[in-house]
C-alpha cells in the first residue's frame, strides 16, 4: 500500500487501493486509518484521497523536534506547576542523557535559574526512568551507573526491575536518588502511535512530594499522569 | 459545593477558544476551533461572522464537557477579541451584511490618503489618540457604508448595527434579533477612531469626519462590569467583561500600576505600557489607547507599540520558504549557528508599524553574503522580533520618561527560548514569563470574575501572578550597540520602496 501511495503524486482513494491490491474496502480502510494515526499518510482536503506524508521520508530523523515538544507542553506544564506548587520539567533522552527541554519555576517567585538544555543522569531521576523504561534503542542505557547519593540505583539488575515497575505503573518515582531531600514524580509522554517522546515530571522536597509514610502522594501522581496524557493527546491529535 | 469557574471566550484572528479558569487563575480546560480566512482580493482579509458565532456555540460547551463540569458551575463569561475587525449586520434578521473586514485588511488604503488630506495622518490624533491607518475600524465602516448600495440609508433608519467582534458575540449571547444587547467596551471603542479618548463617548466631530451615522454604533460600557445575562449558549450566566485582546493580556499580566508593561508575542506583537489615569500623547509613533475601565472607576490608559509582523515572519519562513516544518523548529535551525552571520531581515511585508508607521516600506534581507546559511536566516527571523521590540521600548521610554526595568512577556513565541534570551540581551533587562501564558484569556476571565465578585479586588489577582521562567541579559554592550546599528541601517533600506504611480 505504501509503494502504491508513494508512486501516486495526486494520492489514491480507498477504492483505487482496494482494486489494485485485491483487498476488501473495509480492510483498506483499517490499514489507512492506522497509517494515518501514526502520521505516515495524509488525507487531502476533500478527505477522498490519501497520499504519503513527508514524515515517511524522514523516518530516521528524530521524530519530534525538541522545541516542538516544548511548545506543545508549555500550557500543560504551567498548569501542573501552578496546581502542584512544584518545579516542573519536560525531558527527553538524547545520547544516553536526559536533556531538559522545558522548565517551569516553582510558583513561589523565589530566585530560580532556567535549566533548559542541561542534562540529567537518566537512571537517577524520575524523568529519566520514565523514558528509559520505554527505550528500545539499548544504546541509551548508561554503561556505568554513577552514584549521586547512597540511594542512587547502581545495580543494573535492580534498575531493570525498577524500569519494569515503571512500565507496569505507567509512572516513575524518585526518592533522594539524585539529590538528598528531594523527591520526584514523572510520566512518559506518548506521541504518534504511542511512541514515548519524552517525559514530564515534578521535583520538590520530600515532605511535599511524599505523604507521612514516605509514599509519593497519589494526588500528585494523578496530576502528573494527566499532564503527560494531555501533552500526548495534543501531539497525536495534530495529524 | 462544586468548584466554580470563569469562562473566557477569546475570539481571535485565526480561531475562537474557550478557556476555563479556577479561582487561583489556573487554566483548567481549553477548547478551540479555527475559522476560515477569506482573501477575496490582494490585501483583503475577511471572516464569516456566522461561522465565528457557530464556533462560539461549540467551544464553550466543549470546554465545560472536557472537565466533566456542568454549565451551572460557570459564574461568569469574559469576552476578548481580535481588535478593529468590523462587521455590520441586520438588526431584524441577525444576519451579517457581508463578511467581517479584519484588522489586517488594507482595502481602505486610498480612503486613508483622502481622509488625511493636507493635514496628514495625525489629524484626528488629538481626539482619538490614533493615526489614520488601515488598521482601525472607522475607515472600514465608512468603506462598507459607501460600497454597499442602499446601506447608508438603511443604517440611518436604524436597521443596521455595527460592531467589532465582542459586540457581535454579546448581541448573540443575549438573544440576537430577539432582544440582543448592542454594546461595546471602552477598549474596543478606543480602537475605532470614533471615540473621544477623554470623554470615552462617541465624538460628533469624528462621526462627521468619517460620515458614520450614530444609529449604527453600540453603547460604550466599562470593560469590567456586568453587561447582561446570557440567554444563549450559557443561559443564566452573566457576561462580566469585554476587552480587546491586547488590553486583556495587560490585565491578565496584572499590569495594574502606571509604569508596568507587557509584550504579547503572536502573529504580530503588541507592547502595552500602563500610564494610569494619564493620557500620554506619543511623539514617537506609539498609540494612545484605553487599557481598561472597571465599573464606574476612572479608565486606565496605555501606550501601545504595535509590530505587524513577528510570529507571521516565522510562518512565512515555514510556509513561504519551506525551510522548516513547524514553527517551533526555527529554534532548532537557528541554533545550528552561533550568530546571524551579518544578515538582517526587516519584515515590512505591508509597511512598518510602530514606531515608523511607513506604509510605503517593504521588507528586505540585508547583509547577504555567500557565507549565509539557512541557519543564519532562521536567526535573523527571530532577531527581527527582538529588534522591533527594542525600537518600541526605546520609543516608549522616550514618550513616558520612565525606563523599563523588566519586560513581562506572553503569547506563543515565549516558548522560543532563543528569542527570549535574545530579547533580554538586547533590551538589557530581565524578560519574565508568567505561569499562565494564555494571558489574553486570563485577562478576560479576571475582568469578568471581578465584575461578579468571584475575585475580590486587583490585589487578589496580583497574588495569582507567578513567574514561570526568566531570562537575564548577558550580552556585551559593544556588541549590542553594533547589532542595533546594523538593524537600523537595514530598516533605512526598506523606506520608499512603493513609489507613487506604481
Amino acid at each position: 500500500m505504501l509503494r502504491l501511495l508513494a508512486s501516486a503524486p495526486n494520492g489514491l482513494g480507498v477504492a483505487d487501493l482496494g482494486n489494485a491490491l485485491g483487498l476488501a474496502k473495509a480492510t483498506v480502510h483499517g490499514i489507512l486509518k492506522t497509517l494515518h494515526q501514526v502520521g505516515f499518510v495524509e488525507q487531502d482536503h476533500s478527505g477522498a484521497h490519501y497520499h504519503l506524508s513527508d514524515a515517511f521520508g524522514r523516518l530516521g530523523d528524530t521524530y519530534l523536534d525538541p522545541n516542538e515538544l516544548r511548545s506543545r507542553a508549555i500550557n500543560w506544564a504551567d498548569s501542573l506547576a501552578a496546581r502542584s506548587g512544584e518545579v516542573v520539567r519536560v525531558g527527553r533522552l538524547v545520547e544516553g542523557k536526559v536533556v531538559v527541554v522545558h522548565h517551569v519555576f516553582r510558583p513561589d517567585d523565589s530566585d530560580q535559574d532556567l535549566d533548559v538544555g542541561t542534562t540529567l543522569p537518566p537512571h537517577a531521576c524520575s524523568l529519566g526512568k520514565a523514558v528509559l523504561a520505554f527505550d528500545t534503542s539499548g544504546g541509551a542505557k548508561p554503561r556505568k551507573l554513577e552514584a549521586f547519593t547512597t540511594r542512587t540505583i547502581v545495580d543494573p539488575a535492580r534498575l531493570a526491575d525498577e524500569l519494569a515497575s515503571v512500565r507496569a505503573k505507567g509512572w516513575a518515582a524518585e526518592f533522594e536518588e539524585h539529590t538528598v531531600e528531594l523527591a520526584g514524580i514523572a510520566a512518559p509522554i506518548r506521541g504518534l502511535g504511542g511512541l514515548v517522546v519524552g517525559a514530564v515530571g515534578l521535583t520538590g522536597r520530600i515532605e511535599r512530594i511524599c505523604d507521612s509514610r514516605l509514599r509519593h502522594r497519589t494526588d500528585l501522581v494523578t496530576m502528573v499522569r494527566a499532564t503527560a496524557e494531555a501533552i500526548g493527546r495534543d501531539l497525536r491529535e495534530d495529524r | 459545593m462544586a468548584e466554580q469557574y470563569v469562562a473566557a471566550v477569546d475570539q481571535g484572528t485565526n480561531s475562537t477558544r474557550c478557556i476555563l479558569f479556577d479561582r487561583r487563575g489556573r487554566l483548567v480546560s481549553v477548547a478551540q476551533r479555527e475559522h476560515k480566512q477569506h482573501f477575496p482580493r490582494p490585501g483583503w482579509v475577511e471572516h464569516d461572522a456566522t461561522e465565528i458565532w457557530r464556533n462560539v456555540t461549540r467551544v464553550v460547551p466543549a470546554a465545560i464537557r472536557q472537565i466533566g463540569a456542568l454549565p451551572t458551575q460557570i459564574v461568569a463569561i469574559g469576552i476578548t477579541n481580535q481588535r478593529e475587525t468590523s462587521l455590520l449586520w441586520d438588526r431584524r434578521t441577525g444576519r451579517p451584511i457581508g463578511h467581517a473586514v479584519t484588522w489586517q485588511d488594507t482595502r481602505t488604503d486610498r480612503l486613508i490618503t483622502e481622509l488625511a488630506g493636507d493635514e496628514g495622518p495625525d489629524r484626528f490624533a488629538d481626539l482619538c489618540g490614533l493615526p489614520l491607518t488601515t488598521y482601525f475600524s472607522a475607515p472600514r465602516l465608512r468603506w462598507m457604508l459607501d460600497e454597499t448600495p442602499g446601506l447608508r440609508e438603511r443604517a440611518e433608519r436604524g436597521e443596521v448595527l455595527f460592531g467589532t467582534m465582542e459586540t457581535w458575540l454579546i448581541w448573540n449571547f443575549t438573544g440576537g434579533p430577539d432582544g440582543g444587547l448592542h454594546v461595546t467596551d471602552v477598549t474596543n471603542a478606543s480602537r475605532t477612531m470614533l471615540m473621544n479618548i477623554e470623554t470615552l463617548e462617541w465624538d460628533d466631530h469624528l462621526l462627521a469626519a468619517f460620515d458614520v451615522p450614530r444609529s449604527v454604533l453600540p453603547e460604550i460600557r466599562p470593560s469590567s462590569g456586568v453587561f447582561a445575562t446570557a440567554t444563549a449558549v450559557l443561559p443564566g450566566v452573566r457576561i462580566g467583561a469585554a476587552l480587546g485582546d491586547q488590553q486583556a493580556a495587560l490585565f491578565g499580566q496584572t499590569c495594574f500600576s502606571p509604569g508596568e508593561a507587557k509584550c504579547t508575542y503572536g502573529t504580530g506583537s503588541f507592547l502595552l505600557l500602563n500610564t494610569g489615569k494619564e493620557i500620554v500623547r506619543s511623539t514617537h509613533g506609539m498609540l494612545t489607547t484605553v487599557a481598561y475601565q472597571i465599573g464606574s472607576q476612572p479608565a486606565a490608559y496605555a501606550l501601545e507599540g504595535s509590530m505587524a509582523v513577528t510570529g507571521s515572519l516565522v510562518q512565512w519562513f515555514r510556509d513561504g520558504l519551506g525551510l522548516i516544518h513547524t514553527a517551533a523548529e526555527i529554534e532548532t535551525l537557528a541554533r545550528t549557528v552561533d550568530d546571524n552571520g551579518g544578515a538582517y531581515i526587516v519584515p515590512a511585508f505591508s509597511g512598518l508599524f510602530a514606531p515608523h508607521w511607513r506604509s510605503e516600506a517593504r521588507g528586505v534581507i540585508a547583509g547577504l553574503t555567500s557565507y549565509i546559511t539557512k541557519g543564519h536566516l532562521a536567526r535573523a527571523v527571530l532577531e527581527a522580533t527582538g529588534f522591533q521590540t527594542l525600537e518600541v521600548v526605546n520609543a516608549m521610554n522616550a514618550d513616558s520618561g520612565i525606563a523599563l526595568t523588566a519586560l513581562k512577556v506572553d503569547g506563543g513565541m515565549t516558548a522560543n527560548n532563543l528569542l527570549m534570551q535574545f530579547l533580554a540581551d538586547l533590551l538589557d533587562v530581565p524578560v519574565v514569563r508568567p505561569m499562565v501564558t494564555e494571558t489574553v484569556s486570563l485577562g478576560a476571565a479576571y475582568a469578568a470574575g471581578l465584575a461578579v465578585g468571584y475575585w475580590p479586588d486587583l490585589e487578589g489577582l496580583r497574588s495569582n501572578w507567578h513567574r514561570a521562567g526568566q531570562w537575564l541579559p548577558n550580552m556585551d554592550p559593544t556588541r549590542r550597540a553594533a547589532e542595533y546599528a546594523n538593524w537600523q541601517a537595514a530598516v533605512q533600506r526598506t523606506f520608499g520602496w512603493i513609489r507613487p504611480g506604481q
